[in-house]
């Protein structure tokens, strides 16, 4: 195989993480909107075991939860095969689209604190990603 | 809806806290796994791993219960602040410059979204 093949393919493999990865945040925030209408509909003062008990047995939750570990088994196939340091900011799309999803399906405010607030823990995650090893 | 609860902040800092723990036991697992089915179902550092994570979640629920997802939900990146902590002490990996960077970003960000949610 040439140099050159090997690179093409290297650069497929790459876009395929890249898409797994924009995949796995939407999966991931959709998961969250529904983990949230689930735990909402828990009675006054849930305890521990309820709670618990609530996530196999509510649909919202159950579903958010199953979800979630969808996007988290998405997210190490795409890590098995894409650089982290890349991947890792992508990850962070997960809190972009989380905010979009709650002014939209739950009407919360949004205001410069919380703007700023996401923004710089997106920009802490992306910094996380390229920490290098040694 | 507006404003989050104190109570919900903590239970979600709390699930976090356990979370992070989730991601060591996992991590010293995974360490320690062999190509079998009954290597993963035995392994009992995967085991704790995934029931710090199940626990974790029991308390994520019981905080975003109420209060604001668009608050919420990004303060559970304080598991990374924890993470980078155990890393360190217990698999000792070192704390690099980028590392303290992202862990003062998360942080700062983390406590701006407390000040919006008043």
């Amino acid at each position: 195989m040439s140099t050159s093949s090997v690179s093409i393919n290297d650069h497929a493999q790459q876009r395929r993480s890249f898409i797994l990865v924009v995949c796995c945040t939407l999966i991931g925030a959709a998961a969250q909107v529904l983990i949230k209408k689930g735990a909402g509909a828990l009675g006054p003062d849930p305890t521990m075991v309820q709670a618990a008990l609530a996530m196999l047995l509510t649909p919202a939750l159950f579903a958010g939860y199953s979800m979630y570990g969808v996007s988290t088994v998405l997210l190490v196939l795409a890590l098995r095969h894409g650089q982290l340091s890349l991947l890792y900011p992508v990850f962070a799309m997960t809190y972009v689209w989380v905010t979009i999803l709650s002014v939209l399906v739950f009407h919360e405010s949004m205001n410069g604190f919380k703007l700023a607030g996401i923004a710089t823990i997106v920009g802490g995650i992306a910094v996380l990603g390229r920490g290098k090893p040694a | 809806m507006n404003g989050t609860p104190f109570s919900s902040v903590a239970w979600v800092l709390g699930a976090s806290f356990f979370g992070s723990f989730g991601a060591l036991f996992l991590k010293i697992g995974a360490g320690k796994l062999q190509r079998s089915l009954a290597s993963v179902v035995t392994n009992w550092r995967l085991l704790l791993g995934v029931a710090f994570y199940l626990f974790s979640s029991v308390l994520f629920v019981l905080g975003v219960r109420k209060g604001e997802l668009s608050v919420l939900y990004p303060m559970v990146s304080l598991g990374s602040v924890w993470t980078l902590f155990w890393s360190r002490l217990v698999l000792g990996e070192p704390l690099t410059r980028a590392k303290f960077v992202a862990l003062g970003m998360i942080l700062c960000g983390i406590a701006l979204l407390g000040l919006g949610t008043r």
